[in-house]
């Protein structure tokens, strides 16, 4: 088995789901390399060689690669990723719309979203929004593979010194170009890689209630999101919306207020270790998953959390 | 402008979807059956640019059984001027329904290729990236905003922590999310004109591409189930169990 995994990262930083997908690949064996591609990305280089369980990096640092653009990025993968019999990345937004291409290119089947590495060629992943688990075998000779993260415990990333070696390979398909990112500004740590996650609904009842949330949050260090009725209430913007067409979490803590917990929510937090709900209606079906359950009015319960967290 | 608009038909989201008996795959036996909800939104994206005089033809194309027939008449009803079914009775992978795709588009040669992100049966999310990789054109994943001038599509694109914009040239495949646009009902008399509208069938076998199976679903199996844990009567009560029984904080 020799696997390349595909650092997800900004130019700064490593994301921390890369972790996840390293996990998933020492399921399937010992050699694992990386490549970390992107522009001025040489810290991100370092950052992955003290990742232990690494063999070697392979840096491809070209401001073709700056934005991630999959037209780019897809041919240098494919090129460099030949020959392996894996090729992992964490199924972030970044590598759902890279891989595939990169599998095309190989002429092979990409499988999305493994949840479960049952061997060297077969996996599981959720299908239908999660409400059932399929079971995949696959029989190309590249198994190209996206990560669900939060299924597999990080690896450790400090204490390893792998080489790092410089690839110049330059693939500029010339069809896209960068115009414009708008990201959220934010000190608080980032849904998917957060311990403690507090979510609000549709019963939060505006984007200002929200505040509530906030002060609770930045006590616990803590991520907020949001069910897509809140979303789709214009409370919050979009990438704040927890769930099967949003972001899934599986932090150690997640606090669920004024959410019904409709199935395409539940399917993006049902993995949290401990789940916490507050909410009025003592039948919304959230309470049906949650470890514990309070039905009360959020706006008397989310003050009174507030002053009992010191 | 030509646009090309590729839809599946899958299980309805409102099915509460099982195994069948032999835990081999999902119980597809008397289950409603619609057209994708990410293929809608690229659909009713087209007829939007059609409307703005920027979408000259729209032709939808559907890769699937005879009854796949039904979605893309949906399609025409709301607005799509031809449908083309790739017919086959076989569950094809990602890859080879690129492939057909491909096929199509060196036959249609449209200049925009709009399409769910992700059908939400399998919940792949690769044929769009697959098709365009085919193609060897620009691509814009998951889509809020569209908007074309002058020979280049400019393309919002949701991603992790925000929002990317693009700028593609044409052809390219845009793939839509939720939030492009909200579809628009058929009414009643563009239902009945619909059934007017060409519809041509091909077999998968005259497109002569490689469709074989790289993978194999073993089997499908409930995920485990949470149990529901104990109601607290209040503040303090919680923050106590999440401290000394959870220990989830400090």
């Amino acid at each position: 088995m020799s696997i390349l995994v595909i650092a997800e990262h900004n130019n700064q930083q490593l994301n921390p789901a890369t972790l996840g997908a390293l996990s998933a690949a020492s399921q399937l064996g010992e050699v694992i390399d990386v490549l970390v591609a992107g522009c001025d990305c040489q810290i991100v280089a370092q950052q992955v060689a003290a990742i232990p369980a690494i063999n070697k990096v392979v840096v491809a640092d070209n401001s073709a690669y700056g934005h991630f653009l999959a037209e780019n990025v897809a041919p240098l993968i494919a090129a460099i990723g030949d020959g392996y019999t894996h090729i992992l990345a964490a199924a972030t937004t970044t590598a759902k719309n890279t891989m595939p291409r990169v599998a095309a290119l190989l002429d092979v089947q990409a499988i999305s979203d493994i949840s479960a590495v049952v061997s060297e060629d077969t996996f599981k992943r959720p299908i239908y929004a999660g409400n059932l688990i399929a079971t995949v075998q696959s029989t190309d000779a590249v198994k190209v593979i996206t990560v669900r993260a939060t299924a597999f415990d990080a690896v450790a990333k400090d204490g390893g010194s792998a080489p790092i070696e410089t690839t110049d390979q330059l693939h500029d398909l010339g069809v896209s170009s960068f115009v414009a990112e708008q990201l959220a500004e934010s000190d608080r740590p980032e849904l998917t890689a957060a311990s403690i996650v507090i979510s609000g609904g549709r019963g939060m009842a505006s984007g200002d209630n929200f505040d509530l949330l906030y002060k609770i949050a930045d006590k616990l260090g803590a991520a907020v999101g949001a069910s897509r009725a809140a979303v789709d209430a214009d409370f919050v913007p979009n990438d704040m919306q927890v769930g099967q067409t949003g972001k899934i979490v599986a932090p150690d803590l997640y606090i669920a207020v004024g959410i019904s917990g409709a199935i395409q929510h539940l399917a993006g937090m049902k993995d949290s270790k401990v789940i916490v709900a507050i909410n009025k209606d003592e039948e919304a079906p959230i309470f049906s998953v949650a470890d514990y359950g309070l039905a009360v009015d959020l706006f008397t319960a989310l003050p009174e959390l507030d002053s009992k967290l010191s | 402008m030509k646009v090309l608009v590729a839809i599946k038909r899958v299980v309805d989201y409102n099915v509460k979807v099982r195994a069948n008996s032999d835990n081999s795959d999902v119980e597809l036996a008397n289950v409603k059956m619609s057209m994708n909800p990410f293929c809608e939104i690229a659909v009713e994206e087209a007829v939007r640019l059609k409307e703005k005089g920027i979408a000259g033809e729209i032709v939808t194309v559907s890769i699937g059984t005879q009854q796949s027939q039904e979605q893309l008449r949906t399609s025409l009803a709301l607005g799509a001027d031809r449908s083309i079914l790739v017919q086959t009775d076989k569950a094809l992978e990602p890859l080879a329904i690129a492939k057909c795709l491909k096929a199509v588009c060196d036959d249609e040669k449209p200049d925009l290729i709009l399409m769910g992100k992700q059908a939400i049966d399998g919940d792949n999310n690769q044929t769009g990236q697959m098709l365009a990789s085919l193609l060897g054109c620009a691509q814009g994943t998951f889509a809020s905003e569209v908007s074309v001038e002058s020979g280049k599509v400019a393309v919002t694109r949701e991603i992790d922590g925000g929002l990317q914009t693009l700028s593609l040239s044409l052809p390219a495949v845009v793939t839509t999310d939720l939030r492009l646009n909200e579809p628009r009902y058929a009414s009643l008399p563009n239902i009945m004109k619909s059934k007017q509208k060409p519809l041509s069938t091909v077999s998968v076998d005259e497109l002569g591409v490689d469709i074989s199976a790289r993978t194999k679903q073993l089997g499908v199996e409930m995920p485990a189930q949470r149990q529901a844990g104990i109601m607290v009567a209040d503040v303090s009560q919680l923050v106590d169990k999440l401290k000394n029984e959870a220990k989830v904080i400090s």
